[in-house]
């Protein structure tokens, strides 16, 4: 891992992963050389659990553009849900907004 | 060239005295040998890296692949061994020292050797091989490929990883064959020419090779970046580097 490029996310929610679902407590985002992917470097992102052990962990691999794409899909979606939680949601997407 | 070669699992001692798994290939027969300890790239202990062990025992030299995330978890679970190295923040410097020096000593100890030790790694290892070869006096030449973070600004060190190896030249205790893609950015063609100014103004003996048309890792034959025409060129200039300073 050359560019070492990490970021960390507290998460607090479920992934599915290899054992069944598991509650997952942080994200990690890297922008480096994938395990997998046959990329030069791609955006992964890890969905773990560090107190469940090695095998808590949901991971994708993916390309800017798919990156990129994920990024609007989520905004999007909370963006329509806000209606249902705006107390949580609505200072995200205003934020957003601002950039 | 040796085509008949010996392979095995092992365990030699490391960093703290613990037993570290690593792979080991060199010729049959009796020698003496020259040796080469190989610091894996950052996708771990894979199925390349052990080729380039083997590759170098098919030329002559024992080699030795300590598995260098032997603490985090198993090979045979690599991916996840990996995403819980780079949430820790890498593998700690003193570790790695530790364990390549007890690879050196294990390589130095067996009868067929030369007692002559060349150090090379890849990606990460690359600059694990410029730190290792700054803090012990154990080999007698080094080969760095594309090793990013050699040149880390201070707001990227850790308490792991706390000094930059291009802060530790007047340590570099081996001479250091280097070998970089000019499209690749981590290390960047400037930070390359950083290292090599330090280098020659600490007096240190060295050789640098920049390729265009290759970005990072570009030995690897199992990845998008693998260039035949100056991985072959380079692969050249280590038997080059190691003729002349290992046998």
């Amino acid at each position: 891992m050359c560019s070492w490029i990490v970021e960390k996310a507290k998460m607090s929610g479920s992934a599915k992963g290899i054992n069944g679902w598991f509650e997952t407590t942080e994200a990690t985002v890297v922008y480096d050389h994938p395990y997998h992917a046959q990329l030069d470097h791609a955006l992964c992102i890890d969905f773990i659990n560090p107190e469940q052990g090695l095998g808590a962990r949901v991971a994708v691999e993916l390309t800017v553009e798919s990156a990129l794409e994920l990024i609007k899909a989520i905004e999007m979606a909370l963006d329509r849900g806000k209606h249902l939680h705006p107390e949580v949601i609505t200072p995200r997407v205003e934020m957003l907004a601002l950039k | 060239m040796y085509r008949n070669i010996v392979c095995d699992e092992i365990s030699h001692r490391g960093y703290n005295g613990d037993d570290i798994l690593a792979y080991y290939a060199r010729p049959a027969g009796n020698g003496p040998f020259p040796g080469v300890v190989v610091l894996h790239h950052m996708p771990g202990w894979d199925e390349w890296c052990c080729e380039v062990a083997r590759k170098f025992a098919h030329h002559g030299y024992a080699a030795v692949l300590p598995y260098l995330f032997h603490r985090f978890g198993p090979p045979e679970q690599m991916d996840d061994t990996i995403a819980k190295v780079r949430a820790g923040g890498g593998v700690p410097d003193a570790m790695t020292i530790g364990d390549a020096v007890g690879a050196a000593q294990f390589l130095k100890a067996q009868p067929n050797s030369t007692g002559k030790l060349g150090l090379i790694g890849f990606c990460s290892g690359g600059r694990q091989t410029v730190l290792v070869a700054s803090n012990t006096k154990e080999f007698s030449a080094a080969v760095d490929c594309w090793g990013g973070r050699v040149v880390a600004p201070a707001d990227t060190l850790t308490p792991a990883q706390p000094k930059a190896p291009i802060d530790m030249t007047a340590d570099l205790a081996a001479p250091l064959l280097g070998i970089f893609g000019n499209d690749d950015q981590a290390p960047s063609p400037e930070q390359v020419n950083q290292h090599e100014a330090v280098l020659k103004q600490a007096g240190k003996t060295y050789e640098f090779h920049r390729y265009d048309g290759a970005g990072h890792g570009f030995f690897a034959t199992d990845r998008p970046g693998y260039r035949q025409g100056p991985a072959t060129d380079a692969w050249g200039k280590v038997w080059a580097w190691y003729d002349k300073y290992l046998k």
